[in-house]
């Protein structure tokens, strides 16, 4: 038996969790565009002579306690959830990495500023800053990730900051700089390749923890507001109904487990692809 | 001629620490001059001041009869052009997340609008990179690999290929065979004495390695501390005029 397992070639063994991750990610954004599209049901419409039903042709998924179709409201649900937390996500990269560079590749006064108002920002876990947010503007979707940007960028910026701090020591940028090449050249030839892996890697994995957090916000009542779909939220509709409806909560549990799975499988596969210690030993 | 003056050149690393002091030399056209001292007499740093990546505190440099201490980026785009630079650690000197070809495009493309090539010749970039490649002795398919997939000399051949590719006419060799086993030191000092002359070069060579400058250089200079303690002809190395601390580095060797 030992030498079937050894003939078996690695590469296979590898590539089979890259596969179910890639092809998971590939039909969740199919879903979350067929929603746009096309969808059967009218997800806020109440019909409580059909609340709670069981699954049956014309409602997949069966009705919740107000009689709206499951399925309709956990697809446009995925919207909501993934896209709020890619906005979040690529809002925070998007002040991250410029103030990561800048700081990194300037030194001296400017990164000292640039570091000690991100050591301020990193001061407040992100629960926090979304809780008083919510208590100063209101609760909502749109504070929630105001909330989320504000704590998340700083883990760019100084993830960026310490890459270009190290690499820009290093001699080929002397000797770009000794030929005159501009800052920004040199930030965007030399530079930029090696934070682009770094940062994947951490986006990668921070999705499915701003899923979460969204999630879990909507499902206390600070995220997503009733009636629109969002999978925290339809946790926290379903609660009264545990008992008798446990699918009610399974459904929506089930979409944030599998979603997160998936992104946090990519920023493994994601990981291993740009790992420096693997160039080297190539 | 002179090609580069140095006068009275100091640099302090913090307030009273000296790495160069008062050091003053010159440097003729088409000479191969040595700067030999032990590490951390601060010819890594006179080096890296003389090309303007570090900031001097006191002094002038002269190249050819145009001071450039006080030039700023733009108006130093005119001498940069024509000093290169070959760091000792060829690993660290190409970007490893480049391939060779994009690191040896580099200078030509910064500097192709007024440069006047006349050992090489820009038809395009592939055709250029093949060039500077043959010109190291290095063969032309390595332009599409990674610096990790070379060997250690192969790396410090491809340094070279890129400080010679804008046609220069003055490099600073710093430390540039300090890292390579022994077979690899020779065949870069050989195809350095070669493309001396064929682009008509001027070399100042910085080594700790007093057998490899005797060899390469017309002219030795030896640092101490931050200090040029001796100056002299190579042929008169072993005369006994010499300072005691170039005395005591012969006694090594």
């Amino acid at each position: 038996m030992s030498g079937l397992s050894l003939r078996l070639p690695k590469s296979k063994k590898s590539r089979l969790p890259r596969l179910v991750t890639l092809l998971g990610l590939l039909f969740i954004i199919l879903v979350v565009i067929y929603t746009f599209v096309y969808l059967q049901h009218d997800p806020n419409l109440t019909n409580l002579d059909d609340r709670l039903l069981g699954t049956s042709i014309q409602h997949p998924l069966g009705t919740d306690q107000l009689g709206r179709d499951v399925l309709t409201r956990l697809l446009l649900g995925a919207q909501q959830t993934i896209g709020f937390s890619l906005l979040a996500l690529i809002s925070a990269l998007i002040i991250g990495v410029p103030f990561g560079l800048i700081a990194g590749y300037k030194r001296g006064v400017v990164d000292r500023l640039f570091m000690r108002i991100g050591d301020g920002f990193l001061a407040f876990p992100d629960t926090i800053v979304a809780i008083v947010l919510s208590g100063l503007l209101g609760p909502g979707i749109g504070n929630l990730v105001l909330a989320i940007i504000l704590v998340k960028w700083v883990n760019y910026a100084r993830l960026v900051r310490s890459t270009v701090l190290s690499e820009s020591q290093k001699e080929y940028v002397l000797v770009a700089r000794t030929n005159g090449l501009s800052s920004a050249k040199i930030i965007r030839k030399h530079l930029f390749p090696h934070i682009v892996g770094h940062v994947l890697v951490l986006a990668s994995l921070d999705l499915g923890k701003i899923i979460l957090l969204i999630s879990a916000f909507s499902y206390i009542g600070l995220g997503v507001q009733p009636p629109t779909p969002e999978w925290g939220a339809m946790l926290n509709e379903s609660r009264p109904y545990f008992q008798s409806r446990p699918e009610l909560m399974i459904f929506p549990g089930l979409a944030i487990v599998v979603v997160v799975l998936l992104t946090n499988m990519a920023g493994d596969y994601l990981r291993d692809h740009f790992d420096v210690k693997k160039e080297v030993q190539q | 001629m002179s090609l580069l003056t140095i006068k009275e050149l100091t640099k302090f690393y913090q307030a009273d620490k000296v790495a160069v002091d008062h050091v003053s030399f010159d440097l003729k056209k088409g000479e191969c001059l040595g700067l030999v001292g032990e590490s951390g007499c601060g010819k890594s740093t006179l080096a890296r001041c003389l090309l303007r990546i570090e900031p001097i505190d006191s002094g002038s440099i002269y190249f050819g009869n145009q001071a450039i201490e006080h030039l700023n980026e733009r108006n130093l785009h005119l001498f940069r052009k024509k000093m290169q630079i070959v760091f000792q650690n060829p690993s660290a000197a190409l970007n490893p997340k480049l391939k060779v070809k994009e690191s040896l495009i580099d200078p030509y493309n910064q500097y192709k609008k007024e440069l006047d090539l006349s050992y090489f010749s820009y038809t395009s970039k592939d055709a250029f990179v093949k060039q500077l490649l043959e010109a190291v002795g290095l063969p032309s398919h390595l332009a599409d690999q990674y610096p990790h997939e070379l060997s250690g000399g192969q790396r410090q051949l491809v340094t070279i290929a890129r400080a010679i590719s804008i046609e220069p006419e003055l490099i600073v060799l710093d430390e540039p065979t300090a890292s390579l086993d022994v077979i690899s030191q020779k065949a870069v000092l050989t195809l350095l004495t070669e493309l001396r002359k064929t682009l008509n070069l001027s070399y100042l060579f910085i080594s700790h390695d007093l057998a490899a400058v005797s060899q390469m250089c017309q002219r030795i200079l030896v640092m101490k501390e931050g200090r040029l303690v001796d100056e002299f002809e190579t042929n008169h190395l072993f005369d006994n005029e010499r300072h005691q601390y170039t005395k005591e580095l012969i006694s090594i060797f």
